[in-house]
């Protein structure tokens, strides 16, 4: 009988929760019709599905904001930003998680740290006048910017992990003749397989998806990156919802499609980072 | 002879060095050179002299900057609990004995892979025409308006926004929290006579101390920070009521000539983030307790 109410109250919950999920397919569900309608079909039924399906629209938002050369913009800057990040923090994570007794490097690691506490707009004022004062002001600049902001969270993450790691392990390649560079490329780098995967997770989706640091830092639009590119054509989309709704799923979809394949990985990744 | 220095160095300093370096010149410089320049009358360029501390003095006088402390603070505290409510309420469900745990897992966390600024254009259509016509066709008045466009509920819908994209992580951590309880404790509690709900809150509850400080903390430091939504959904309006403290840095900071003093709005904004954090932290970890 405990099983029969179990069993209900499983199918039960399902539903709830199903229902629940509406309000995130809604609105998801909401972009791709809008973005399928001409004006007047969308002007009569707002909720409705398309009566016909007008692929019209992502050709004329891929004219109007030159979506492949945004497109080819953040996913070269995501792509660089990831593959640096990771070899370079994990590298000073190691540097760091193997010197703390000693004072020095003690004190780098809470001088990363206590920038966790610093808010980008104080920052953000006099660091563009900087980088416009260098030549940065471009998609070098800001990929430089995210590898280095991500230093803070990643020496944390980075030290958490390589506690896990046995000084054994160091010693041992010692002996065998390595140096410290050879220690770490060879034998930890490739131990610290998980937490490079969570840091590339956490980075990419960051990079792709924010929209401030590209805002203040490129100076020409040819260098925009996919959110950034929905903000500067506002003007051209507000009398026109179904071409600016065919650019956000566009702006969405790569993300989407990876997120499709690779779910697990992702939310792991993300659990992984946040609980380290 | 260089190979030579290189050589007697402490390697673990060569691999640090360059990312102190780097992280000096991007990050602490232009922190410092902001709080230097909160004492000046710069407004970005040309000429400019101390001015001590006015620009301070000016700012706990100026309505539109107290708004934006109100605003940014108010939105930020009702997000939090909010989305921790809701989120922890989703990760028990998600973890029960449940069909489709996987594909519903997916769906509740899909927002967080989508752009910020992109999810706030389509709600701001969403509220503006999608939920205007339900509103009419039934009747409802306070629907039958986009509330973007109230300067009175303006803010609840950058929180209905905010929410509905945080819940996403937040689930993912109290799950990741949820499935650390040990299962025996809670057998051992069933054989002692308690139902699920005495498990929950006398049991689970406090065993989860550890995943809601670090839930609490990210979501109101995310939230304080607030500047996609705004500039999406209402570009700080209607008026200035939907200002949040780092959109009225970068909005008149960048094009209303104020370098120097929304400087010292920014100086201010770090301390009370700050505090803030630190004050959160060592409240919730002091009620923190170990399985």
């Amino acid at each position: 009988m405990n099983a029969t109410v179990r069993r209900r109250s499983g199918w039960l919950l399902t539903g709830l929760l199903f229902f629940c999920s509406l309000s995130i397919l809604a609105p998801m569900y909401l972009t791709v019709v809008t973005a399928l309608k001409t004006r007047s079909d969308a002007g009569s039924s707002l909720w409705g599905l398309p009566h016909s399906l007008h692929w019209g629209n992502f050709s004329e938002a891929i004219r109007v904001t030159h979506f492949w050369h945004a497109l080819g913009n953040s996913l070269l800057l995501t792509a660089v930003v990831v593959v640096f990040t990771v070899l370079t923090n994990s590298l000073v994570g190691y540097a760091i998680a193997r010197n703390m007794h000693r004072r020095a490097f003690r004190g780098v690691f809470f001088y990363f740290l206590s920038a966790l506490f610093i808010p980008f707009p104080i920052i953000m004022l006099p660091l563009v006048k900087e980088l416009s004062r260098l030549g940065l002001d471009n998609l070098g600049g800001l990929a430089l910017l995210y590898v280095v902001y991500n230093l803070p969270f990643n020496v944390l993450l980075y030290t958490g992990y390589m506690r896990t790691i046995p000084i054994a392990i160091d010693e041992a390649a010692t002996i065998d003749g390595a140096n410290a560079w050879q220690r770490f490329w060879r034998v930890i780098f490739p131990l610290l397989t998980p937490a490079n995967a969570t840091v590339a997770i956490l980075t990419g989706l960051s990079t792709w998806n924010d929209f401030l640091l590209p805002l203040v830092v490129l100076s020409d639009q040819n260098q925009y990156t996919l959110p950034l590119t929905q903000y500067a054509f506002q003007g051209q989309f507000s009398t026109n919802y179904n071409l600016a709704f065919s650019s956000y799923l566009m702006a969405m979809a790569p993300m989407m499609i990876i997120y499709l394949l690779a779910q697990r990985w992702i939310i792991g990744g993300v659990a992984n980072g946040a609980v380290k | 002879m260089r190979r030579a220095v290189l050589r007697r160095v402490n390697p673990y300093w060569l691999m640090a060095v360059p990312a102190i370096v780097l992280f000096f010149l991007f990050h602490t410089l232009p922190a410092l050179e902001g709080v230097f320049y909160s004492f000046t009358d710069s407004t970005g360029y040309g000429d400019w002299k101390f001015v001590g501390f006015e620009n301070y003095v000016n700012l706990f006088s100026d309505d539109s900057v107290l708004h934006s402390y109100r605003f940014t603070l108010g939105f930020a505290a009702l997000s939090t609990v909010v989305v921790n409510a809701i989120s922890l309420a989703i990760a028990v469900c998600l973890t029960r004995n449940i069909k489709f745990r996987g594909l519903l897992r997916g769906i509740f966390f899909l927002p967080a892979v989508l752009a910020t600024i992109v999810i706030g254009y389509v709600f701001n259509f969403l509220f503006s025409s999608g939920l205007t016509g339900i509103g009419r066709s039934l009747g409802i008045s306070w629907l039958s308006d986009s509330i973007l466009g109230n300067p009175h509920l303006a803010w609840l819908g950058v929180v209905l926004v905010a929410v509905w994209q945080s819940c996403a992580t937040t689930i993912v951590i109290y799950m990741a929290g949820l499935q650390s309880v040990p299962g025996d404790v809670l057998e051992a509690a069933t054989i002692d006579g308690a139902n699920s709900w005495q498990r929950f809150w006398r049991i689970t509850f406090p065993l989860l101390a550890p995943f809601l400080t670090i839930n609490m903390v990210l979501s109101l430091k995310n939230q304080l920070m607030v500047f996609d939504l705004v500039v999406a959904l209402t570009g700080g309006g209607p008026g200035t009521s939907t200002q949040s403290i780092s959109y009225l840095i970068y909005h008149n900071g960048f094009t209303g000539g104020q370098f120097a003093y929304q400087s010292a709005n920014a100086v201010i904004y770090f301390v009370v983030i700050a505090m803030l954090s630190l004050v959160q932290l060592r409240a919730l970890r002091a009620r923190e307790v170990s399985a």
